[in-house]
């Protein structure tokens, strides 16, 4: 018969205790009051686990985009145009601008018109005269366009196209002072087009626009300007094509090299205003006025990574995107 | 912008260069144009009807380059011009010298214009381009130029219409007369029988091609004709050409005539086609003139082919840009852009001269600007303008961004909606007749999403709710933003008013959730809850609003005026816009704030 004998040595441990204890998830005021928590082991805390996340409001990520530029603007010296007024008329959207009736940018598939108030009823009668005569007839060292200039056009409303209307309205009321004295001017604001819409354009988006208006001012300061802007951004490789524009000439695309996607992409559009623009306004021969613009939605797509417009503004946007959009932070590269 | 599509290859041999994409990219960078695709007429075809078709199978793989031109250069709207252009920059070759002269004998051929025509269609020019050689690629071209221009300066011939004809097929003199339909028969093009102009109507009315021309003419009581003198039909513009008269790869003299509603563009027109053309005739960029008789009997010879001379001071040139170059450099730049200059008065002035070609060149800014492009705009040296401002916000600007950050601190999310909408959203959605809302309506909205401006941000809000519907609740969302009234003070008669509308969506509605931002709003603003001080805001019961549950409305008063309304929204409200619970809202204008 063969017998077993086991023989276990028994010592007290460190963790040795007479009761049996639970462990605490986390310290109350008893245990703090009381003392107790010297004597309560603690579980383990998961530190994979996220918190809890705030009660908060949020901003809109391209709203947050466009405070951001608004602050460049003002860093850089820039004065902010009142444009709260969608409706404009012709006369100031395009006739002021140089822009012939005859443009195919006025036909009813690109341009909104109004049906009601179908009419604008006030226009400053002499300036608007000097308009007629620098499309029609020409002057102010100009051919003119050669075509019958009819009021009735400039009269149309329509929802304005650009917001360079805007800087028209300011420049003429500029040249209306008895002194001229030089200005920097920005307007980011709501522009509309009657265009055909896919996945990155809308009927209405954000345009972004710098005037500089001064005695002398050259290309190379245009350029210049454009380049401190951009460097605001993180963009610092710059190119510029020339372009294409009825109310600027020079004009000049701006393009900055895309590390991403290995190429040039264009990122705004900039020129000098025409004579035949300002003369008739009542500026002085020798003020240039250099200006340029971008859209506030395509640095915005290409900084959030959304490919489809719709995404970023309308109803459709998903509150989660706006729920966890970051602080916008221009400066660190957006592209 | 337009784009025009040239065949590489062809390209390359007349610019006697073989460039890779990339450099031939870089070409058009620095002359202001842009390559936007590489393709070739099979990739085109298969794109629009598949892999499979016959026509895709048998269709050319030669690569073509579509370029895009800036919308005021006619004269490079074809591989003729292109390349021209290109070469000139390129210091390849020089500017032709286009010109015009009577026939080696006999008198001009004629144009006589009928007084009928003033009733639809008043103007016409012509030219004659003499001893042409064809070849299959540049009788497309000149198809394509005809269609490039017809699209653009043309306005879809509206303004002007450009027909071609084989000149030994038909006899001068020709007329260019206005008929009523009916007595206007004719072979049409690629038709076999002829046809009366009503007929052609109702026959193009399904082409997809020129169906978009006929209203320039249809309504009117007698349509554009030009005939020779057997009356054979040459055409009827701005619709079509005869068979007759029609250019084959053979003709070796060709007729143009360009009918108008407006003289200059036709004439600017008339002289880019034989411009661009002439280069194919025995004696190059020679154009044979045409007499255009008008109804007053007086007698214009066309085409102008005008040159015209520009002055410039070199100091000018050098201060607009911002470089310092010699006037001799400055016309040699001029030079690169066909605009042939010379230095003039020591050294002080440029004498610039403008050829046909250039018709975008109306002022010395458009001659500067050529400067600048043959310099080259990337070897200009950036500069800072001097201009020294304090800068200022726009108030409401300013005020609206501040808020911005005191609602959402508040636990509000910022949304961002469309100011365009249906007359429903405002109006029928929210209870309300359109015609009291002081709205402004837009004449061709392409949808319904478009008809009119908004009056009131709570039916974008209520629509991103709709598309949030999974989202968890609370729903808190506001925006501040601007709406559009009808306004007759205003000089165009409607103005913006900057509003703040804020929405709770939950289980219950909320209102003293709505109030309390109210209440903190005002705070902000400074604007104390007082019902006596006129300086203050309180909320009074409100009856008739079809928007709000009756009951639950409230009129905000501020400094003595109603800014706006809050409350708890109907229940219809609730459904028109596809919501499924409770929801209060309040919105005001921030105007009186200021």
């Amino acid at each position: 018969m063969n017998i077993k004998l086991n023989i276990f040595h028994i010592t007290k441990g460190t963790e040795f205790k007479l009761k049996l204890d639970k462990p605490e998830a986390d310290l109350t005021p008893e245990m703090i009051s009381s003392g107790s928590w010297r004597t309560k082991t603690f579980k383990p805390f998961n530190f994979d686990a996220l918190g809890v996340p705030p009660t908060s409001g949020h901003l809109h990520p391209l709203l947050k985009v466009r405070s951001e530029f608004r602050q460049i603007f003002l860093e850089m010296g820039f004065t902010e145009m009142p444009t709260n007024n969608f409706i404009e008329s012709s006369f100031w959207n395009f006739d002021s601008l140089f822009q012939p009736q005859q443009h195919p940018a006025r036909d009813a598939h690109d341009t909104f018109f109004i049906s009601d108030p179908a009419t604008a009823h006030e226009f400053p009668m002499d300036y608007l005269e000097r308009v007629k005569k620098v499309h029609s007839e020409g002057g102010y060292g100009s051919q003119g366009y050669k075509y019958d200039w009819k009021i009735e056009e400039a009269q149309k409303n329509l929802l304005r196209t650009h917001t360079t209307a805007v800087s028209a309205r300011m420049l003429y009321k500029l040249a209306q002072q008895k002194e001229f004295r030089p200005v920097k001017y920005f307007s980011i604001d709501r522009v509309f087009r009657n265009e055909t819409l896919d996945a990155t354009h809308l009927a209405e988006f954000h345009q972004i626009e710098g005037v500089v208006a001064d005695y002398g001012l050259t290309l190379g300061d245009l350029m210049g300007i454009i380049y401190e802007f951009f460097k605001k951004l993180g963009i610092e490789k710059l190119r510029f094509k020339p372009a294409y524009n009825p109310y600027t000439e020079p004009s000049m695309e701006i393009f900055s090299y895309h590390e991403g996607l290995k190429k040039w992409v264009e990122i705004g559009n900039s020129g000098v205003f025409r004579p035949e623009m300002l003369l008739p306004m009542g500026l002085p021969q020798d003020v240039q006025v250099i200006a340029w613009g971008l859209s506030l939605e395509r640095p915005t797509m290409i900084k959030y990574g959304i490919d489809n417009i719709r995404d970023l503004i309308g109803p459709k946007v998903n509150l989660q995107m706006i729920y966890d959009n970051p602080l916008c932070r221009l400066d660190k590269k957006i592209i | 912008m337009p784009t025009v599509g040239i065949k590489r290859d062809l390209l390359f041999e007349v610019l006697q260069k073989t460039y890779t994409d990339d450099q031939f990219q870089d070409l058009c960078f620095d002359f202001g144009l842009e390559l936007d695709e590489v393709t070739s007429e099979k990739e085109m075809l298969s794109r629009e009807q598949g892999t499979e078709s016959d026509q895709v199978k048998t269709a050319s793989e030669a690569i073509i380059y579509k370029i895009d031109i800036p919308a005021n250069r006619y004269d490079l709207l074809c591989l003729e011009g292109l390349a021209r252009g290109l070469l000139v920059f390129l210091h390849k070759m020089e500017a032709p010298r286009y010109r015009s002269i009577p026939p080696t004998e006999g008198p001009r051929q004629q144009l006589i214009i009928k007084p009928n025509t003033a009733k639809v269609r008043p103007h016409a020019v012509a030219a004659i381009l003499r001893n042409i050689t064809f070849n299959q690629d540049r009788y497309s071209s000149f198809i394509d130029l005809q269609d490039k221009l017809h699209q653009n300066i043309c306005r879809k011939r509206s303004l002007v219409a450009i027909g071609t004809h084989d000149l030994d097929t038909i006899q001068g003199p020709f007329v260019f007369d206005a008929k009523p339909p009916d007595e206007i028969k004719f072979r049409p093009l690629n038709q076999q029988k002829e046809l009366t102009a009503t007929q052609q109507m109702e026959l193009y009315s399904g082409d997809s091609h020129l169906r978009h021309y006929l209203p320039i003419i249809r309504d009117k009581p007698v349509y554009p004709v030009i005939y020779d003198r057997n009356g054979v039909v040459l055409s009827m513009p701005p619709i079509i050409n005869g068979e007759h008269s029609k250019i084959t790869l053979n003709t070796r003299n060709v007729l143009i005539e360009c009918t108008a509603t407006d003289l200059n563009k036709a004439t600017t027109v008339l002289d880019q086609l034989v411009s661009m053309f002439s280069q194919y005739c025995s004696q190059p960029f020679i154009v044979e003139q045409v007499d255009v008789v008008r109804p007053d009997k007086t007698s214009i010879t066309y085409p102008k082919l005008a040159y015209r001379e520009e002055e410039l001071l070199v100091e000018d040139v050098n201060k607009k840009i911002g470089i310092q170059e010699s006037p001799e450099t400055i016309a040699q730049l001029l030079t690169k852009m066909c605009l042939k200059s010379k230095v003039v008065e020591n050294g002080s002035k440029l004498l610039v001269e403008v050829p046909p070609t250039r018709a975008d060149v109306i002022h010395c800014c458009d001659i500067i600007e050529d400067v600048a492009i043959a310099y080259g705009y990337n070897n200009v040296q950036y500069t800072m303008p001097k201009t020294n401002c304090i800068a200022d916000q726009f108030q409401i600007n300013h005020l609206t961004d501040q808020l911005r950050n005191a609602v959402a601190q508040a636990g509000f999310t910022e949304v961002l909606t469309f100011a365009l909408c249906s007359r429903d959203d405002i109006a029928d959605k929210l209870g309300h007749n359109i015609e009291n809302t002081r709205a402004v309506h837009i004449s061709n909205p392409k949808t319904s999403e478009f008809q009119v401006a908004r009056t009131t941000l709570l039916p974008g809000i209520l629509k991103t709710l709709a598309n949030n519907r999974k989202m968890p609740l609370p729903l808190k969302l506001f925006e501040i933003s601007d709406i559009v009234l009808q306004d007759p003070d205003k000089d165009v008669g409607a103005g913006n008013e900057r509003h703040l509308c804020a929405v709770n969506y939950n289980k219950a509605p909320g209102f003293e959730v709505i109030q309390g931002l109210l209440d903190r709003t005002m705070q902000m603003l400074e604007v104390k809850s007082c019902k006596d001080d006129d300086q203050g805001y309180y909320i009074r019961s409100s009856q008739d609003d079809a928007t709000y549950f009756p009951g639950r409305c409230a009129e905000i008063v501020a400094r003595g005026k109603v800014i706006g309304k809050m409350g708890v929204l109907h229940p219809d409200v609730i459904q028109k816009f596809e919501l499924t619970l409770p929801c209060a809202a309040f919105e005001i204008t921030l105007e009186p704030f200021l």
